[in-house]
């Protein structure tokens, strides 16, 4: 239990998908004008990844890991260079059933993400999280944790730029880093600020 | 006074439209400013009638780190021939040194006189870096882009001057506070529209790029090959028992004779500086008493719950309140109106997340002995999010008392 909560703050915090491994930056970048918008596209990838990561996760460990299919009786098959098309088809098919619920329940929602919610299905994030779980083969509750804990550390990291961003319309930034220029150097200094949980012992 | 504006008023057509030095008029406007009430009045309507204007409330914030400064001053000299007489060491043997010579300065620690000659040769020099390097900012943004010098430089210089380590190199103070004054504030367009302390901001790039000056056991002395630790990594280490075996009593702790950075060891004069903050309505009190709400809060749940988690856990908040930099950060850069969150309800939860950050990291994140830097700095990312909230809720409860939602 006390590992689960340490992975879970070691997730959201420290490996920061968004501001420690900065994947999912298009979308970071691009939906983080304003908090609201923020907080439902945070709420849409908590949704993904929490969902993804372990279907992926499973599909690895029970059909594509070498030696895999050993419980259908089959040995010695290596299906893992099938992992990215699967991870993938996974994720586009849950970003589908997520874009069908929001337009018939959140239509505003859905509106306002624009085409940045299919993008969901080739964010780096997902994909990152899902190939790290993989990577360091965790068990389906740790997948469950870290699938919740890396789309509740993006999500926070996105909707703490909407704040900040809505913040810095007041500002006068020099001409030529208006825009993204501005929003980058606001990244990083934000993940230099997210270092304080770098090392946290819980 | 009266030939200082002789002078300022002689010089002005240099600076003016079409002057030869039109350029530099930011600097003209600055020490015109620094001396004298602006000439320029606000002719239509709505007016603002008030004798403090952002340069005043600077300046009344460089009068409350005073004490805080001079006592650090004396702290650094008396630390530093403490270790001298102690292990019989010599004084620094670079030019510091040569001065002391020079005034025919001992190492006394029970001398004033040779305390503050000491912190003066180190004091002095990092505190002209930071005004040179930063300034040199300054200007150049203020007469690229047209504005006037920011106000708020004048408390950044020193505060950031009073959170560095005595011995830190001179170039790594120019550096920090370039990368405070440029990438912390004038990217953003000057005081007012940043987001993070400069000062802090400085001090964390300083501290994440060269920790070997910045952290560690050698650098709070100003002694060549003298190591001591401060209290806050004692008790990092070696909890509250360890504290209690190393000769430091909580009043030490209080009034500020500890290892620590230049100014901020004396929790009883930062406090007092914090009063006058308050008193002037400079710093938000909500602010100030939701960080030490939360730390208090936050330190008592360790002592509670988790004593035996790590050594640190069971110091109690009457020394989290004294050791590191906490006292300064509560009163001096916690309260930067700029950067805080702007609603009174979300003054109290920025200034509760900073309390309790501080003791979290201070507990359980061994890398970094002190929190009170970070925390801020972490603080002041969610302090815009603070006060969304604060409005959202606001507009909601109005709906509902209206009957509307």
């Amino acid at each position: 239990m006390d590992d689960l909560f340490t992975l879970f703050i070691q997730v959201v915090f420290v490996e920061n998908l968004a501001l420690s491994f900065f994947l999912g930056m298009c979308t970071f970048l691009a939906v983080s004008k304003k908090v609201e918008t923020a907080i439902g596209l945070g709420a849409a990838v908590i949704v993904v990844q929490a969902l993804t990561v372990p279907i992926n996760n499973m599909i690895f460990q029970y059909l594509l890991k070498p030696d895999a299919l050993e419980w259908a009786g089959i040995t010695g098959v290596n299906l893992e260079f099938l992992g990215l098309i699967s991870y993938i088809g996974v994720s586009a098919a849950l970003v589908q059933i997520l874009e069908m619920t929001l337009d018939k329940f959140f239509p505003a929602l859905y509106h306002a993400l624009g085409i940045f919610l299919p993008l969901i299905t080739v964010n780096c994030a997902i994909l990152g999280g899902t190939l790290f779980v993989v990577r360091r083969d965790y068990d389906f509750v740790q997948s469950v944790v870290y699938g919740v804990g890396s789309g509740l550390g993006w999500a926070l990291a996105i909707v703490l730029l909407a704040g900040l961003r809505e913040k810095l319309k007041y500002s006068d930034v020099p001409d030529g880093l208006q825009g993204l220029g501005i929003t980058f150097i606001t990244v990083g200094l934000m993940s230099m600020a997210f270092m304080l949980f770098g090392g946290i012992q819980l | 006074m009266r030939a200082l504006r002789r002078l300022l008023d002689n010089l002005h057509p240099l600076f003016a439209k079409g002057g030869r030095l039109e350029n530099l008029y930011a600097v003209y406007e600055m020490v015109d400013t620094l001396f004298f009430s602006p000439a320029d009045r606000t002719r239509v309507a709505p007016h603002v009638r008030d004798g403090v204007d952002l340069k005043r409330v600077m300046t009344a914030v460089v009068f409350a780190a005073m004490p805080a400064a001079v006592f650090g001053i004396w702290n650094v000299g008396f630390q530093a021939n403490s270790a001298i007489q102690a292990l019989s060491l010599a004084g620094p043997d670079d030019w510091r040194g040569l001065v002391l010579t020079v005034l025919s300065v001992g190492y006394n620690p029970a001398s004033l006189w040779d305390n503050m000659w000491y912190g003066m040769v180190y004091f002095l020099p990092i505190y002209a870096v930071t005004l040179a390097a930063g300034g040199f900012w300054e200007v150049v943004f203020a007469a690229v882009r047209n504005h006037e010098v920011n106000e708020g430089f004048l408390v950044t210089s020193l505060l950031f001057a009073l959170i560095l380590p005595p011995a830190i190199p001179l170039w790594q103070v120019a550096l920090g506070i370039s990368f405070g004054v440029v990438l912390g504030k004038e990217v953003f367009g000057g005081t007012g529209k940043n987001f993070l302390n400069p000062a802090l901001t400085g001090r964390a790039f300083l501290f994440f790029a060269y920790p070997a000056q910045i952290s560690g056991d050698a650098v709070w002395t100003a002694v060549d090959g003298f190591s001591g630790a401060t209290p806050l990594a004692v008790g990092t280490s070696g909890g509250m028992a360890a504290i209690a075996a190393s000769d430091v009593s909580w009043m030490d702790a209080f009034v500020g004779v500890i290892q620590g950075d230049l100014g901020s060891t004396s929790a009883l004069l930062c406090i007092l500086g914090g009063l006058i903050l308050i008193f002037f309505r400079i710093a938000s009190w909500r602010i100030i008493l939701g960080v030490f709400l939360g730390m208090v809060a936050t330190s008592l749940l360790f002592n509670f719950f988790g004593t035996n988690y790590t050594p640190m856990a069971s110091m109690p908040w009457y020394w989290h309140l004294v050791v590191g930099g906490f006292a300064f950060g509560m009163m001096f850069m916690a309260t930067d109106p700029v950067s805080a969150s702007m609603s009174n309800t979300g003054r109290w939860i920025y200034g509760a997340l900073i309390g309790a950050l501080t003791v979290i990291i201070r507990v359980a994140n061994p890398a970094f002995p002190e929190g009170i830097m970070l925390a801020i700095l972490f603080a002041n990312l969610v302090a815009p999010l603070i006060d969304y909230g604060v409005v959202k809720a606001n507009i909601s409860r109005r709906r509902r008392r209206e009957g509307l939602a």
